[in-house]
């Protein structure tokens, strides 16, 4: 193997500390997959064309296929697995179950995520605002009417 | 109330297409139907699916989630080229390489029959990415290094890989036999007279490309032996078809495989049954003693997984009087190295009562990979054809296609059969959608759009599919003595939302709640049942699972009789209660001294009527806005009705229609698999070039049920809806585009530069864009 070898990274996973030794090749992806068993985010097209493995790093949803994992040394990375908190779902995760905003649910992970991101930014969000943000989010199944209808009643959830 | 021996019938089953009499066991006997307008509670009600906390938490497990201890990873090697014969493989230098524990190739490989073939290694290699070897190592990145240290002398073949190239006599044979062979054959009634006599003949050639499934999950396997009982885990859609495959190949008994597919993250016909990488990874787990993960890329996954046939059809559609007189369509489908094909004349076979038609259809070899079913397949691919060739006719005639239709789709019997349909609500999908798109507005030539040099079309086309459903499927549900109820069938989720029909189902029968019903499919050791595919599931297990709700009840009001000393015929079981005249005592109460009771129910999937055909209808409308300056379509919206039975669950069946909707929005007018012809490699490998729709792609969908049960189908009601709402949506965007432009669109999918070139054409023409433009 050319290159440096494994490196120790540390950084908050989910509002824990956690520490990998990877590769500096490897990605984001990589390390909550394979190090970490965070299996929530997916590996779909592996090269940033399908936002499956969306998680949130430092609040800006982020491409973890994309994401070298050293470069994520001391940030905060948020995962669809840290979204519920005391067994109580997030009210996007509620949404996406209320608008049944998925079928085979792979891609919903990163979905979730962007659409998380979103409601923190944007309180009252459009559906065109909807839209941008899950542009970058393809789903196979077709199940954008539910996923663009769970962001509007999250949020509508979230100003109540 | 039940006969419990077992005995083996004869019943009609339809999947995908095809009709053929199969033999099926069963068990006990069946219940009638819910009428219609029964007060159900469960059934027919919107219901959130039941696994929808674990799927939007990532706590849903998949195949590609599965981490066990010292599992090892396989890359496999794929041809370089599309056809050539495998001399030599040295894999010396992989072998040496640290971390790498095996290597499999033909010249080592033990037999494993697959599809046909003795070996899963082919000496002559027939498209680039057939398996050549396959490396099992400790880390995917040591597999992937691996293959590269892999030398193989190949000796390279002459190859043909286009559809038409392949029909063409000069091209190379692959086969012995040829390359095209005929599939399949219908006539009926005089069509070359009725061509003859006709008003109006229209004949037309409509071309459509490769679709490729792209699955968000890639076909893959986790295989692991205890001593000698194999468990695989596999994304499928039939997990007893994964443990068939792997009987036949391995030739070990059944009841030393167990295949579990607990989450799968979409298949739509792809996943059908065992695939290499399975056999690969059993045997690497086999030898080397480990847990073994095989798992496609991306990449491999638009290469080696299936794909929808690109096909070229010839249509031709006489009218005299007003009326269709006859129908003729001759269908090439490129099946690649698939060992069979769809069958593209299947609408223009059944769909309209028209006297005179003659239908062919030929499955074409070329050097690609095996087609593989993908959602109604042939159906799409001939209703756009079908579809587009009848609007032409009407507009020719004078005739509003609407009406058109509408003058052969009322009609009582199935034109294949003769049988009487058992419900058929084709001319209520028309009023529907005819009233919500605004077919009135509808004018020949188009409508102005909203910006000025758009133009603007209604479109329409009709959806024919079986979805019946068949035996055998069995269902066992146990009753805890809490009233909380555990049920178990053979089948799996692929998306579609099985395990909260079972529940709703299990609910409905038992009186108690959802939530109250835990579901576990998935697993080959639960009770068989058939493969989620052919829009099946529902109409095929929902009334065993009827039936085992409705032993398990008929049990425990027998009990309660006894324990409350009321007689039977008394007692009803609702909301989580057992009562007599207005006296309610809770499941729990009534078995408070019978501390683990269990109460088993069983049921199975009565076999199909004989007298009767069963299909599903709808129709789509679609209204779009076309630019043809710049050759972009842009489809606002479209209304998608449909005539399955009786809704199980509205909220998962909205979801399946405009799922279905979308994906045909890709075939449509984006997604098209693109192989270079020199080399026979694929170029559109990737989710970047290949364009699945996107939510910015995405018109308003409005999705309407008849919602009529077919009380002669099965116990439920309930039709299947998986592959329904694919079918009718090209050919009504296609025909809006035409009517928006004028221009008649024989090729999909419709990019842009196909649409501007047809414009081109038709101004070539002169005649202002009307009439007859040349296909791309």
């Amino acid at each position: 193997m050319l290159g440096p070898g494994a490196a120790d990274v540390a950084f908050e996973v989910n509002g824990h500390p956690a520490s990998v030794h990877v590769p500096p090749h490897h990605t984001l992806l990589d390390a909550l997959r394979d190090e970490l068993g965070l299996t929530g985010a997916k590996r779909v097209c592996d090269e940033g064309t399908c936002g499956a493995c969306t998680v949130l790093v430092d609040g800006r949803p982020t491409y973890s296929c994309m994401t070298l994992a050293v470069a994520c040394e001391g940030r905060s990375i948020e995962t669809v697995e840290g979204l519920a908190h005391d067994g109580q779902l997030d009210p996007v995760q509620q949404a996406f179950i209320a608008t049944d905003a998925y079928q085979c649910g792979f891609c919903t992970p990163g979905q979730i995520m962007s659409v998380v991101a979103l409601l923190r930014a944007n309180k009252a969000p459009t559906a065109e605002d909807v839209h941008r943000a899950v542009a970058g989010n393809l789903c196979r199944c077709g199940a954008y009417p539910g996923i663009v209808e769970a962001a509007l009643r999250a949020a509508r959830a979230r100003r109540r | 109330m039940k006969s419990d021996h077992a005995r083996v019938v004869r019943t009609r089953v339809e999947f995908e297409g095809e009709i053929t009499d199969e033999l099926a066991l069963i068990q006990g006997d069946d219940v009638e139907a819910w009428p219609e307008g029964a007060a159900l509670e469960k059934v027919g009600r919107p219901t959130p699916r039941i696994d929808g906390a674990s799927k939007v938490t990532g706590r849903a497990r998949y195949t590609h989630d599965l981490r066990l201890p010292g599992m090892l990873h396989v890359r496999i090697l794929r041809s370089p080229y599309a056809r050539a014969r495998v001399r030599r493989i040295d894999a010396s230098q992989a072998l040496a390489l640290a971390g790498v524990r095996g290597v499999l190739h033909r010249f080592n490989a033990p037999k494993a029959a697959f599809r046909g073939e003795e070996t899963i290694f082919r000496d002559e290699v027939r498209f680039v990415g057939d398996e050549v070897a396959a490396v099992a190592a400790t880390s995917e990145e040591i597999a992937a290094q691996a293959l590269r240290l892999i030398t193989v002398d190949y000796e390279v073949l002459p190859h043909v890989v286009d559809l038409e190239e392949a029909m063409d006599d000069a091209s190379p044979r692959i086969d012995e036999k040829g390359n095209v062979e005929e599939a399949a054959k219908h006539e009926r009634g005089d069509v070359a007279g009725a061509l003859r006599e006709a008003d109006v003949v229209v004949e037309a050639t409509y071309r459509t490309s490769t679709q490729l499934h792209n699955s968000f999950e890639t076909h893959g396997a986790v295989a692991t032996w205890d001593g000698d009982l194999l468990t695989v885990h596999e994304s499928t859609q039939h997990v007893f078809g994964v443990r068939q495959g792997l009987q036949a190949a391995l030739r070990i008994p059944y009841g030393k495989i167990r295949v579990l597919c607990e989450n799968m993250g979409g298949g739509f016909g792809s996943k059908g049954g065992v695939g290499k990488y399975t056999i690969i990874a059993a045997l690497f787990a086999r030898e080397l003693g480990l847990p073994v993960r095989c798992v496609l890329d991306r990449g491999e996954e638009n290469l080696a997984a299936g794909n929808r046939s690109a096909t070229l059809q010839r249509v031709s559609v006489a009218v005299k009087g007003g009326r269709i007189t006859a129908l003729a369509h001759d269908s090439w489908s490129n099946a690649g190295q698939g060992r069979w094909v769809a069958d593209p004349t299947g609408p223009t076979k059944g769909l309209y009562d028209v006297p005179n038609v003659r239908a062919r259809s030929y499955k074409v070899m070329a050097n690609t990979g095996s087609l593989s079913a993908f959602r109604a397949p042939g159906y799409v691919e001939g209703t756009f054809a079908l579809e587009a060739a009848i609007d032409e006719a009407a507009d020719r005639a004078r005739i509003d296609p609407l009406e058109l239709r509408r003058r052969h789709a009322a009609g009582e019997h199935d034109p294949m059969s003769g049988l009487r349909y058992s419900l058929k609500r084709l001319i209520d999908c028309y009023d529907i959608g005819a009233k919500e798109i605004g077919w009135s507005r509808r004018k020949p030539g188009g409508l102005r759009g909203s910006a000025p040099g758009t133009r603007r079309g209604l479109g329409m086309a009709s959806q024919l599919w079986g979805g019946s459903g068949l035996p055998p499927a069995y269902a066992m549900v146990h009753l805890n003595p809490d009233g909380t109820a555990v049920a178990r069938i053979g089948t799996q989720d692929i998306g579609t939302g099985t395990r909260t029909i079972i529940a709703q189902i299990c609910a409905e029968e038992l009186g108690i709640d959802v939530d109250a019903v835990r579901v576990e499919i998935g697993d080959t050791d639960s009770p068989y049942a058939p493969i989620s595919a052919g829009s099946l599931t529902v109409s095929s297990i929902g009334p065993a699972v009827r039936l085992a709700a409705r032993d398990a009840r008929e049990q425990l009001l027998e009990i309660a009789a006894g324990i409350m000393e009321v007689p039977k015929t008394e007692l009803r079981m609702q909301r989580g209660s057992i009562g007599a005249r207005g006296a309610l005592r809770s499941i729990a109460k009534v078995f408070e001294d019978l501390q683990n009771y269990t109460v088993i129910g069983r049921g199975a999937r009565m076999p199909n009527p004989e007298d009767v055909s069963m299909k599903t209808f709808g129709a789509h409308f679609a209204e779009v806005e076309v630019d043809p300056r710049t050759g972009e379509v842009t489809v606002e919206r479209v209304v998608a009705v449909h005539d399955i039975g009786r809704v199980i669950d509205p909220l998962t069946a909205r979801s399946q229609v405009q799922g279905g909707v979308i994906q045909a929005l890709g075939f449509a007018l984006t997604e098209e698999r693109h192989v270079d012809r020199a080399t026979g490699r694929v170029l559109s490998t990737s989710l970047e070039i290949y364009k699945v729709p996107t939510v910015k792609d995405v018109p308003k969908i409005v999705v309407r049920f008849v919602d009529v049960p077919d009380t002669e189908a099965n116990n439920i009601g309930a039709k299947g809806l998986g592959e329904p709402p694919i079918i009718p949506t090209a050919g009504a965007i296609a025909n809006a585009v035409s009517n928006a432009l004028g221009i008649r669109v024989r090729h999909l999918p419709l990019t842009p530069r196909r649409l501007l070139q047809l414009v081109a054409a038709a101004e070539a023409e002169g005649a202002g864009g009307r009439g007859a433009a040349r296909p791309s």
